[in-house]
């Protein structure tokens, strides 16, 4: 097992206050506000953070680690969003961890009992990051207001595992932690669905994404850049110029190649 | 004339950057709206195969409930009729348990004290220990404790059934009428619990301005430092003066009285500055109501307990504490025939006089700027510490004994204690949540001194119309 500190591709992460010392892995937890999100974090991480029934709860970043299959995880609570667009303080906090602190997996929380605008936010997520799980909370009350959610029609369409739960009864959160696992150490791959657009925006991504992998090689999120380029967001062109979304690619063939390095000294995973 | 120097060879970076500036130029519609359509129809496709409605859907008596709750003709009225219900609740059911801690308190007082002296200790440090030290404890957990107890878990129900958004959404028209955000009821609902929390709650707000206003106006609603504060001065002076059918109800009024007067305070000054200093309209923004859930009763006894009655106590405590001594060195410290303490309190006697209050209760407030919490334990600590102790058990009314027999405090004293605590000055942890989240010594100082500024005006009106009233 190895220590995260020293690893680079959680150098990011250390600059962001975050102490990654003593965990394997780091597992971001996103969704809209008021969908049990503090619940999840709660009952993962053990830990009694106050859960308010109202939206904007958490402002601020939670952390709390978790123990499974012998690995150590560090889940940080991000603060609830309804999209990742604004320039809101609390979106972009969101944003910035998902993105520059590239996690080893982003969990997004949706409610199940309104699916439709969730989903906004786990579209936005899977553009940048393909390394997410979906967990359809509330399960519970879903079934009380008597709607019925197809998980793995959903899984398909989003091309990321999804997981149903009711976080306050603990139903279905040990699925989860395996989900998580096997997405870390790739025993379950993803497909993420990415939005496409009318033809005129579809163009302009397409016109783009050459000169995108001229200046930042290799980035996994080519796409989503494009996107917040032709949008004109001023974070991403700073973290563009300043060399921070290179650096991003160039973590990510690190970790990649360490992996395969690791495969073939363990010779199993 | 002289050639001009070649443009040096853009980055691949900056290349990149001036074609995007160019085709969003050339896009014919906006770009960001075309994004949002496209995410909204993906979503709405993956939705509408994963979700299927089975059996009948059951009678929505949460929508019913919304419709009554936040209807433009009974939200505001039972708004207030649910408040004034747990302060009543509390004010009720204070009573009893207070006398019953005091009591024990007191006994472990004397016989501790009468240990000590059997035991040879010098009386200075008995008398600092247990008549100076214990005492003032004693005072704060009888008279702070039963209050919270009941306050609070009663507030945590409200807060986790979802109640709270409602709130928001019933005034969300006033502050949009105050030229301020409608999330700004949120961030001040917030405040109700600590005005920190609420001071960083105002994040959800993107607009810089609208935020502002949020942050400076926070402090008008009282946190749970206050309200036991409040609740104690309507429980010993307002319900005293009414027969005792009516005094419990009258207590509870009045705290909802000063509620809504913290609350008017917020509307008047966020117009205000949204008509002078921080200029602008008021932006549009989606509140979500979230469904009513079921509260988890141990859930609500834990966060109320745990990490607000205990919390708020164990601040009141160790604050109270390293307080009590410095207040016993102030006591204890002779300058020309006059202890320390009354030299203060004769110095600050003036301005407080002058507002309807007196010199040891600004020195308290001076005190006491860390932390809300042990407004009351200070004041009484002076009172008691600069040689004029009370022997008696620390009850309701004991207390009322002390401030108005041996300390002439009148209603007029009562009331605008009560204004001064609404209005002041945040604490010490509040002001440098405000530093943080601004980063702007102009706006922390604003934060810090408007709310004291309003706090003296106000009392001094209050007390001058009083007396020229002839009432105190």
């Amino acid at each position: 097992m190895t220590d995260c500190s020293s690893c680079p591709a959680h150098a990011p992460l250390a600059q962001m206050d975050l102490d990654v010392s003593r965990f394997d892995y780091v597992v971001a937890l996103a969704g809209n506000p008021n969908t049990g999100k503090s619940t999840v974090f709660n009952a993962l991480t053990g830990l009694k953070q106050h859960t308010g029934n109202w939206p904007g709860k958490t402002v601020t970043r939670a952390e709390g680690g978790y123990t499974y299959a012998g690995r150590r995880y560090k889940l940080v609570d991000l603060p609830g969003t309804y999209s990742l667009l604004s320039a809101s303080q609390d979106e972009e906090i969101a944003r910035d961890f998902i993105l520059f602190g590239q996690p080893d997996c982003t969990i997004v929380v949706v409610d199940a009992t309104c699916l439709e605008r969730n989903l906004n936010l786990a579209l936005q997520v899977l553009e940048i990051s393909d390394r997410v799980v979906v967990c359809v909370n509330l399960m519970d009350e879903a079934r009380r207001k008597g709607l019925e959610v197809d998980v793995r029609s959903l899984s398909r369409d989003l091309g990321a595992p999804a997981v149903p739960t009711a976080a306050r009864t603990g139903e279905g959160l040990r699925q989860l932690l395996t989900t998580v696992a096997d997405v870390i150490e790739g025993r379950l791959t993803t497909a993420p669905h990415r939005v496409r657009g009318n033809d005129e925006l579809q163009r302009a991504v397409a016109q783009l994404l050459p000169l995108i992998e001229h200046a930042a090689p290799d980035l996994p999120n080519a796409r989503w850049v494009a996107m917040r380029l032709l949008d004109g967001d001023h974070r991403v062109r700073q973290a563009l110029l300043n060399g921070e979304l290179a650096a991003i690619a160039q973590r990510q063939r690190e970790a990649v190649q360490r992996f395969s390095r690791k495969m073939a000294l363990e010779g199993t995973q | 004339m002289t050639a001009r120097p070649a443009p040096p060879p853009a980055s691949p970076a900056e290349a990149l950057l001036a074609r995007a500036d160019e085709l969003r130029a050339a896009l014919t519609g906006n770009f960001r709206d075309q994004l949002v359509q496209a995410l909204y129809e993906d979503a709405e496709t993956i939705a509408r195969r994963a979700v299927k409605p089975v059996g009948a859907r059951r009678r929505d008596w949460d929508q019913a409930l919304d419709r009554l709750v936040t209807s433009p003709l009974f939200g505001l009225p039972l708004m207030l009729a649910l408040l004034a219900v747990v302060f009543w609740l509390t004010v009720v059911g204070a009573n009893y348990p207070s006398q019953l801690i005091a009591t024990a308190l007191f006994w472990v007082e004397g016989q501790a004290s009468a240990l000590f002296e059997a035991w040879g200790v010098p009386g200075w440090a008995t008398g600092f220990i247990w008549h100076g030290t214990f005492r003032g404890l004693a005072w704060v957990v009888s008279v702070m404790l039963p209050p919270m107890a009941i306050f609070f878990p009663c507030f945590t129900i409200l807060e986790d059934l979802g109640y709270l958004p409602r709130v928001a959404f019933n005034l969300d028209w006033l502050f949009k009428r105050a030229g301020a955000h409608g999330k700004q009821a949120i961030a001040m609902s917030m405040g109700f619990g600590c005005n920190a929390a609420g001071v960083i709650a105002t994040r959800t707000i993107d607009s810089p301005r609208e935020r502002l206003i949020a942050l400076l106006t926070n402090n008008f609603v009282p946190c749970n430092g206050r309200f036991p504060t409040l609740i104690m001065l309507a429980t010993v002076f307002v319900a005293a003066a009414f027969p005792p059918a009516f005094a419990s109800v009258a207590a509870a009024g009045s705290v909802v009285m000063v509620v809504v007067i913290g609350v008017l305070f917020t509307l008047v000054v966020s117009a205000l500055l949204s008509r002078t200093v921080l200029k602008g309209e008021a932006s549009a923004f989606t509140l979500e109501l979230p469904p009513y859930r079921r509260p988890n009763i141990g859930r609500i006894l834990y966060t109320s307990f745990i990490d607000r009655t205990i919390f708020v106590l164990w601040r009141a405590v160790q604050t109270a504490a390293p307080a009590g001594a410095a207040i016993w060195v102030l006591g204890n410290v002779f300058v020309g025939g006059e202890s320390l303490a009354q030299h203060a309190a004769n110095f600050l006697n003036p301005p407080g006089q002058a507002i309807g209050l007196d010199g040891v209760i600004l020195l308290a407030y001076v005190i006491a700027i860390p932390a809300n919490e042990i407004v009351v334990p200070t004041m009484l600590m002076v009172y008691m510490g600069a040689g004029m102790m009370t022997a008696d058990a620390p009850s309701f009314e004991a207390l009322r004994a002390l401030l108005i027999v041996q300390h002439g405090w009148t209603m007029l004293t009562a009331v605008n204690l009560m204004l001064f605590s609404l209005l002041h000055n945040p604490c010490a942890t509040t002001i440098l949540t405000m530093w943080k989240e601004t980063r702007s010594l102009k706006w922390t100082t604003l934060g810090a001194l408007m709310p004291l500024g309003i706090a003296f005006l106000v009392t001094f009106v209050t007390a001058t119309a009083a007396r020229l009233l002839g009432w105190a």
